[in-house]
C-alpha cells in the first residue's frame, strides 16, 4: 500500500512539474504576480513588467547579470534572467525566439550561416573589450610590431631571440578557431587569419590561457585587458601600450564590441533594459568596474567591415 | 631465475604497484584538502560568489548541487525501480529482454558529453526548457537510471527463492509479493546503490555545462515558492553546480582569489563525495542488520 | 482455475494489483527504450547532416587531417586519432597497475589488502573529473614540463590523467573476477608445488583473462568519452602529434571547446555533432566487444 501511495505521489509530482513548466513558459503571467507582490516600489517605471531572458557569451555574462540585478531592483515588475552558453548559443537562441537577448562577442553576420536570419537581429553594442598580446615575463620582450606578431603566430619566428628577446623557443597559446577573442585578435592585431600550428596549445578560457602563459617558459597568448596583472607581461603593439585610454582615443586597435542582439526591435521592457545599459550610471559604473570599456565613451566607431570612423 | 626468486620479485612488484596506487590517492587527496581546507569557512559555504572582488563563496552552487541531486532522484528512483523490477520479475528470458539489457548497458556507457549534447538539443532547445535545473536533472537521470535498474535487478534477484514461493503459496498476487515481501529484503542493496549513483551527480560537469548552464541567477533565499522565478526551488531557473563552478572559476575567474576558491570548492566537492560513500556503506549495513535481525 | 464464486472480490483485487504493477514497470522500461531511441535518432540526424546537407564528404571528414572551418576543411582524423591514442595509452598504463592492485587484494594479502585498497579504489572512482583536470594542470603538467621535452601539456599528460581515472573501473572488475575463482584451481596448483607467482602467472591470469580484458575495454570506453579533464591538459592543437609530449586533440576536447561558440545549423556545428556521433558509435563498438568477451568467458 505504501508503494501505491509513493506511486501516487510521484505521479502528482510529475504532474505538478509539468504544470510548472507550462507556468514558466507563460512568463508574463508569472511575473505579473511578482509585480503585485512588490508593487509598493517606485512608481515612475511601474508600467514595466514582463521577463527578459538573455543567453550567450560567457565573457559578457557577469556584466549583464550585474546590470540585470540593478534593473530588477529599480523595476520590481521585471525579471531578468541571464544564461551562459557561449556566443553561438546566444545567437542561436535569440534567432530562434527562445530568448529576448542574445549576447555575443562577435557580429552576428560573422557567425551565422543564414544571412537572412542574421539580418533580422538588431545589434546593441553595450561595451568594448580590448585584447592585448601577453607573454611570459621571462622572455624579455616588451614590444612587438604587427609584422612580428604575424610571424610568430604563423610560425615564421620560433625563437624569442629573433625579436630581441632571450634565447627561448616560442610556445603559442592560442584560442580555438571558433573563439570570438581569436577572431578579434586575428582581425585587428594580425590583420590575417592564421592556421593552427602544430604543437601549439589551444584553450578557450581566459583563465587557463593566463595560467599557461604564466607557467610556461617562452609562452605567448592574448587576453582581454580585464585579465591582465603582473603575472603576465602585456606587450606593446607597434609601440602603443594596451591601455583603456589608448583604446578610447583610437590609438590601440585591438578591440571589439560586446553585442546584445534582439530579434527585430525589442519590446518595451527589453528596450528599457537596453537603454538602461547605455546610461552613464551603468557605463561608467558597472561596465568599468567589471573591466570593460564603456561603449559611449569611445571616440572612434567601427563597423562590421572594420572601418574606423571618428 | 629460480622460481622462488621470481616469486619474491613478482610479489615485490605487485605490492609496489598496489602501494603506488594508495600513494597516488593519498597524494591527491592531501593536495586537494591541504590547499582547500584552509579556505573553507561557514562564510565561504553560505555566501554568494563574487565576480571581481575577493571573498566570494559557494553558497548558491552548493545549494544547486544538492537540489539538483534531489530533483534527479525524484525522477530517477521511481523510473529506475520500476524498470529494475520489470527486469527481475516480469521479464521473460527472450530476445526482447536481451535487447533491453543491451540498452541498459549501452546507456550506462554513453559518454557524458554525448548525453549532455542530446540534452542541449532536445530538452534545452527543442522543448525549450532553457538552461535549467530541470534540463540538468533529465540528463542526469539518463546517466543514473541504468545504474538504478541494474542495482534494483540484482537486489531483487538476491532475495532467496523460498520467500517468493512462500508468498505464492499464500495466494498473493505477484505485485503484492514484490512490494511487501521482496522489496523490503532488497531494500538495503537498493539504498546503497542509489546513494552511490546519486554521488555521481556531484561530480558531473561536462553534461551540465550544456544543460543546467553556467550561471546562477540572483536567488532569493527567503522565497520558497517553486513557481517564483527567483525562488531557490524553481526548477526552471539556470543553476551552476559546484563541479561546474570549479570549471568556470578555473577557466574564466576574474576574482583575485579565484585559485583559492577553486581549491576550496574542490575540497568541499571531494568531501561531499567522501561523505556520500561512507553514508551509503553505513546505511546499507544498518538496514541490512535491521532486516536480518527481525527475521 | 477452480470456480471463483467464493472469491471474486479478492481475485478482482489481485487482477487490479497485477495490472498496476505490470503496467507501471512496463512504462518504466518503455521510457528506457524511448530515451535510447531518441538519443540515437537526434544525434544521428544532426551528425549525418554534415554530409547530407552541408555536402562535406565522409572520407574527407574521416581521413582528412586539416581542421580549418574557415576554409571549409573539416578533417577530423587528428581528433579521432587523438582519442584512440590517449585511451589506448591510458589503458596500457592503467591495466598492469589495476591487475597488480587486484592481485594484491585477492592473492597476496587477502586478509587486510582489501580493507585498504577497496576504499582507495572507490574514492578514486568518486573524485569528479573536473578535480582530476585541476590536479593535472597544477601538478602533472609542471612536472612533465620539467622532466620531459615539450611544454608539459600534451598526449602523455592526457593519457596519465585518464589512466588514473580508469584505474578503478579495471581494478574492480579484475578483483571481482579473481574473487570468483574456484578455490580448487589454486589449491591444485599449489599442491603441485608451484610458487605463488607461478600459480598467478600460469593458472590464475589465463583463467580470468577475458574478465580482465572486459575491464580494460570498459576502462577504454570511459577514457574515450571523458571530456573536461583531458581538455585541460592535452593542449588541443588540431594536428596529429608526432611525439607524446606534443599538444593534440581528442573528439571530446574539440567538442567542448567549440560547441558553445558555434551557431546551431552552421557547418562547423554540424561537424561537431558528427564527432559526437562517432563517440556514440564507438560506445556501441565497446559494448559489442565487451559482449564478445563475456560470451567467451562463459564457455
Amino acid at each position: 500500500m505504501k508503494l501505491k501511495k509513493l506511486l501516487l505521489l510521484t505521479l502528482t509530482l510529475a504532474f505538478a512539474v509539468s504544470l510548472a513548466a507550462c507556468g514558466n513558459k507563460d512568463n508574463t503571467s508569472n511575473s505579473a504576480t511578482n509585480a503585485e507582490n512588490n508593487n509598493a516600489g517606485k512608481s515612475e517605471t511601474a508600467a514595466l513588467s514582463g521577463s527578459i531572458l538573455a543567453s550567450g557569451s560567457t565573457a559578457l555574462q557577469p556584466l549583464v547579470e550585474q546590470v540585470g540585478k540593478k534593473f530588477m531592483d529599480k523595476n520590481p515588475g521585471v525579471s531578468v534572467q541571464v544564461q551562459g552558453g557561449g556566443s553561438g548559443t546566444g545567437l542561436t537562441q535569440v534567432s530562434g525566439g527562445q530568448v529576448q537577448i542574445g549576447n555575443s562577442d562577435v557580429f552576428a553576420t560573422e557567425k551565422m550561416k543564414d544571412a537572412a536570419a542574421a539580418k533580422e537581429l538588431v545589434d546593441h553594442q553595450v561595451a568594448v573589450v580590448a585584447i592585448a598580446a601577453v607573454v611570459n615575463p621571462e622572455v624579455g620582450v616588451t614590444s612587438l610590431t604587427k609584422q612580428q606578431l604575424v610571424d610568430i603566430f604563423t610560425g615564421k619566428i620560433t625563437n624569442w631571440k629573433e625579436v630581441q628577446g632571450k634565447d627561448q623557443a616560442i610556445v603559442i597559446v592560442n584560442r580555438p578557431s571558433s573563439s570570438g577573442t581569436r577572431a578579434t585578435f586575428e582581425k585587428y592585431a594580425l590583420g590575417t587569419k592564421t592556421e593552427d600550428l602544430k604543437g601549439s596549445i589551444q584553450e578557450d578560457s581566459s583563465g587557463t590561457v593566463k595560467k599557461l602563459v604564466t607557467d610556461t617558459p617562452g609562452a605567448i597568448g592574448y587576453l582581454a585587458l580585464s585579465y591582465l596583472d603582473d603575472k603576465v607581461k602585456a606587450v606593446q603593439y607597434d609601440g602603443v601600450d594596451a591601455t583603456v585610454d589608448n583604446v578610447v582615443a583610437g590609438k590601440y586597435p585591438v578591440w571589439a564590441y560586446e553585442h546584445m542582439y534582439t530579434k527585430g526591435e525589442p519590446d518595451a521592457t527589453t528596450k528599457a533594459f537596453l537603454d538602461y545599459f547605455m546610461t552613464d550610471e551603468v557605463q561608467n559604473g558597472d561596465v568599468v568596474e567589471l573591466g570593460y570599456i564603456p561603449a559611449n565613451k569611445m571616440q572612434v566607431k567601427r563597423d562590421e567591415a572594420g572601418n574606423v570612423t571618428k | 631465475m629460480k622460481p622462488k626468486a621470481a616469486d619474491k620479485l613478482a610479489t615485490g612488484i605487485i605490492v609496489f604497484f598496489a602501494l603506488l596506487i594508495v600513494a597516488v590517492l593519498v597524494g591527491m587527496l592531501g593536495f586537494i584538502l591541504f590547499r582547500g581546507l584552509s579556505h573553507i569557512s561557514w562564510d565561504f559555504l553560505t555566501s554568494g560568489p563574487q565576480t571581481i572582488r575577493e571573498g566570494g563563496g559557494i553558497g548558491p552552487q552548493l545549494f544547486n548541487s544538492l537540489y539538483l541531486l534531489i530533483l534527479t532522484m525524484i525522477i530517477t528512483i521511481p523510473l529506475g525501480l520500476g524498470a529494475g523490477i520489470y527486469m527481475a520479475e516480469y521479464a521473460k528470458p527472450n530476445k526482447l529482454t536481451d535487447a533491453i539489457r543491451l540498452i541498459v548497458e549501452v546507456l550506462s556507457s554513453f559518454p557524458s558529453i554525448v548525453v549532455g549534447l542530446f540534452g542541449l538539443l532536445v530538452v534545452v532547445q527543442y522543448f525549450d526548457f532553457g538552461f535549467s535545473l530541470f534540463s540538468g536533472a533529465v540528463v542526469l537521470t539518463i546517466f543514473n537510471m541504468p545504474l538504478m535498474v541494474r542495482v534494483t535487478e540484482q537486489a531483487f534477484r538476491s532475495v532467496p527463492k523460498e520467500q517468493k514461493e512462500a508468498g505464492l503459496a499464500m495466494g498473493l498476487s505477484k505485485w503484492k509479493i514484490i512490494t511487501s515481501i521482496l522489496f523490503p529484503v532488497a531494500l538495503p542493496i537498493i539504498v546503497t546503490g542509489t546513494i552511490l549513483a546519486a554521488g555521481r551527480v556531484f561530480g558531473e560537469a561536462a553534461a551540465l555545462l550544456f544543460t543546467a548552464g553556467m550561471t546562477t541567477p540572483h536567488i532569493n533565499f527567503s522565497d520558497w515558492n517553486p513557481l517564483h522565478h527567483n525562488s531557490p526551488l524553481n526548477p526552471f531557473r539556470p543553476a551552476e553546480t559546484l563541479a561546474v563552478h570549479i570549471w568556470k572559476v578555473n577557466s574564466e575567474g576574474l576574482a583575485p582569489d579565484a585559485v583559492q576558491i577553486a581549491a576550496g570548492a574542490s575540497a568541499v566537492l571531494v568531501l561531499l563525495v567522501l561523505i556520500f560513500n561512507l553514508l551509503a556503506r553505513w546505511l546499507g549495513r544498518a538496514l541490512y542488520r535491521k532486516f536480518t535481525s527481525i527475521k | 482455475m477452480k470456480s471463483n464464486q467464493d472469491t471474486p472480490l479478492l481475485l478482482r483485487k489481485h487482477r487490479t494489483e497485477e495490472w498496476i504493477g505490470r503496467g507501471y514497470t512496463t512504462i518504466c522500461v518503455l521510457f528506457l527504450i524511448v530515451i535510447i531511441v531518441s538519443i540515437v535518432y537526434f544525434v544521428a540526424t544532426k551528425g549525418i547532416s554534415t554530409f547530407a546537407i552541408d555536402a562535406v564528404s565522409l572520407s574527407d571528414f574521416l581521413f582528412g587531417t586539416t581542421w580549418s572551418p574557415d576554409d571549409n576543411q573539416f578533417g577530423a582524423l587528428p581528433f579521432i586519432y587523438g582519442s584512440f591514442l590517449t585511451s589506448l595509452l591510458a589503458a596500457l598504463i592503467a591495466s598492469p597497475l589495476s591487475v597488480c592492485a587486484a592481485l594484491f587484494m585477492t592473492e597476496i594479502v587477502p586478509s587486510w589488502g582489501k580493507k585498504i585498497l577497496q576504499p582507495v579504489i572507490e574514492l578514486l572512482a568518486g573524485i569528479p573529473s573536473v578535480v582530476y583536470g585541476f590536479i593535472g594542470l597544477s601538478i602533472l603538467v609542471p612536472f612533465m614540463r620539467d622532466t620531459f621535452p615539450g611544454q608539459g601539456i600534451g598526449v602523455a599528460a592526457g593519457a596519465i590523467v585518464l589512466s588514473i581515472m580508469i584505474l578503478p573501473t579495471i581494478t574492480s572488475i579484475a578483483t571481482d573476477a579473481l574473487g570468483a575463482l574456484p578455490r580448487n584451481l589454486k589449491e591444485a596448483s599449489y599442491g603441485l608445488g608451484a610458487t605463488r607467482w607461478q600459480t598467478i602467472y600460469g593458472v590464475i591470469i589465463p583463467t580470468v583473462l577475458p574478465s580482465i580484458l572486459t575491464g580494460v575495454v570498459l576502462g577504454m570506453a570511459r577514457a574515450f568519452g571523458e571530456a573536461l579533464a583531458v581538455q585541460m591538459v592535452i593542449g588541443n592543437a588540431p594536428h596529429i602529434p608526432t611525439s607524446l609530449f606534443e599538444s593534440a586533440s581528442t573528439l571530446t576536447s574539440v567538442i567542448t571547446l567549440n560547441m558553445s561558440n558555434t551557431v546551431m545549423g552552421s557547418v562547423q556545428n554540424n561537424a561537431l555533432w558528427s564527432m559526437a556521433m562517432i563517440l556514440m558509435l564507438m560506445t556501441f563498438v565497446f559494448v559489442f566487444v565487451v559482449r564478445l568477451l563475456e560470451r567467451r568467458h562463459k564457455i
